[in-house]
């Protein structure tokens, strides 16, 4: 069981899962996102690759309106 | 007579009027207003994603594609050089190495005024990280010029307090700036509506930024063609020159001969 808080909110999963995964169980997969691990950025080719480690911190932010 | 244009970062635009896309009721407005001001440069906030709440939330860059519009992404809402240099970061990564951007790093929540240590502070990292830094700031000559030193490329001075609609409270700061810095002065913050920006152009101004201006009109997309036409208005009067003031005499505009006796 690793847990790893998203956007601030705490998630548990049974197994080490990739970023890809992640984002397609919340349904963001194809979604204009960016993603950061651990106060890194996480390039959009990278997130086959990457599996999700127990404590890791990600920030998933969107464009919204702004001035 | 060459083409008018607004020069930044080796880039040229038509439109001088830049603006924000917060506070509309909703993406149709918005789309709406950013067309009727015919502004090419548009800034986005940004912010955390609803993480699976409501996956079919529309986006905002479906509305307003970096393929027709020139993103500008803010550091909205942050108030320490880090945070700035981290939104900015996930930003570029966001739209995929776009680095034009524009930075604010605000004092405090009350008067949303610039925090100019902090913000120096995260102009000189994003600049050595490669991006193009328009920078809300002060109307401090001396800080400007500084942030131009560090190789901002525009200035980007309040007019008044962020949302305020204060207007232009003290144009001889704005001249200040512009007498020093090379890079072009955009007036960011305060318009309240169209004769506030046709005085910034008329100052000399290159450009205007604002959001509530035009958003927080009763009728936004109205405001918004207005704001487009007195950004215009006031270039004109900019370059043909205006008249010198006469403080103590009259002058007569038809002829003083040939009156009927």
């Amino acid at each position: 069981m690793i847990s790893v808080s998203i956007n601030g909110e705490v998630r548990q999963f049974d197994n080490p899962v990739s970023v890809a995964t992640l984002l397609e169980q919340m349904q963001l997969s194809g979604k204009r996102i960016a993603l950061e691990r651990n106060g890194e950025i996480l390039p959009r080719g990278q997130f086959n690759q990457q599996l999700l480690a127990d404590g890791d911190r990600l920030e998933i932010v969107v464009a919204v309106g702004g001035g | 007579m060459n083409k008018d244009t607004l020069l930044i970062a080796g880039k040229s635009y038509n439109s001088r009027l830049l603006i924000g896309t917060g506070k509309y009721k909703d993406f149709t407005e918005t789309q709406a207003a950013v067309e009727a001001s015919g502004a090419e440069i548009i800034t986005i906030a940004i912010r955390r994603s609803n993480i699976g709440q409501n996956p079919n939330e529309p986006n905002l860059l479906d509305v307003l594609p970096p393929s027709k519009y020139t993103l500008l992404p803010n550091t909205a809402g942050c108030y320490s050089a880090d945070d700035a240099v981290r939104t900015l970061r996930l930003a570029r990564e966001l739209l995929d190495g776009h680095s034009l951007v524009k930075l604010e790093v605000l004092g405090d929540p009350q008067s949303l005024y610039p925090n100019v240590v902090e913000t120096l502070a995260a102009a000189k990292t994003l600049v050595a990280d490669g991006f193009q830094v328009m920078v809300y700031t002060s109307d401090d000559p001396i800080i400007a010029k500084q942030l131009e030193d560090i190789g901002c490329v525009a200035i980007m001075p309040l007019a008044s307090l962020i949302g305020s609609g204060m207007g232009i409270l003290n144009p001889w700061n704005l001249q200040l700036i512009m007498d020093r810095v090379q890079v072009p002065v955009i007036v960011d913050a305060g318009v309240g509506t169209a004769s506030d920006a046709a005085i910034a152009m008329e100052l000399g101004c290159h450009g205007v930024l604002m959001n509530t201006a035009i958003a927080a009109a009763q009728q936004p997309v109205l405001m918004a063609s207005a704001m487009k036409l007195a950004v215009e208005a006031g270039r004109m009067a900019f370059l043909a020159g205006r008249m010198p003031k006469k403080l103590y005499s009259a002058s007569p505009s038809s002829p003083t001969s040939g009156l009927i006796n």
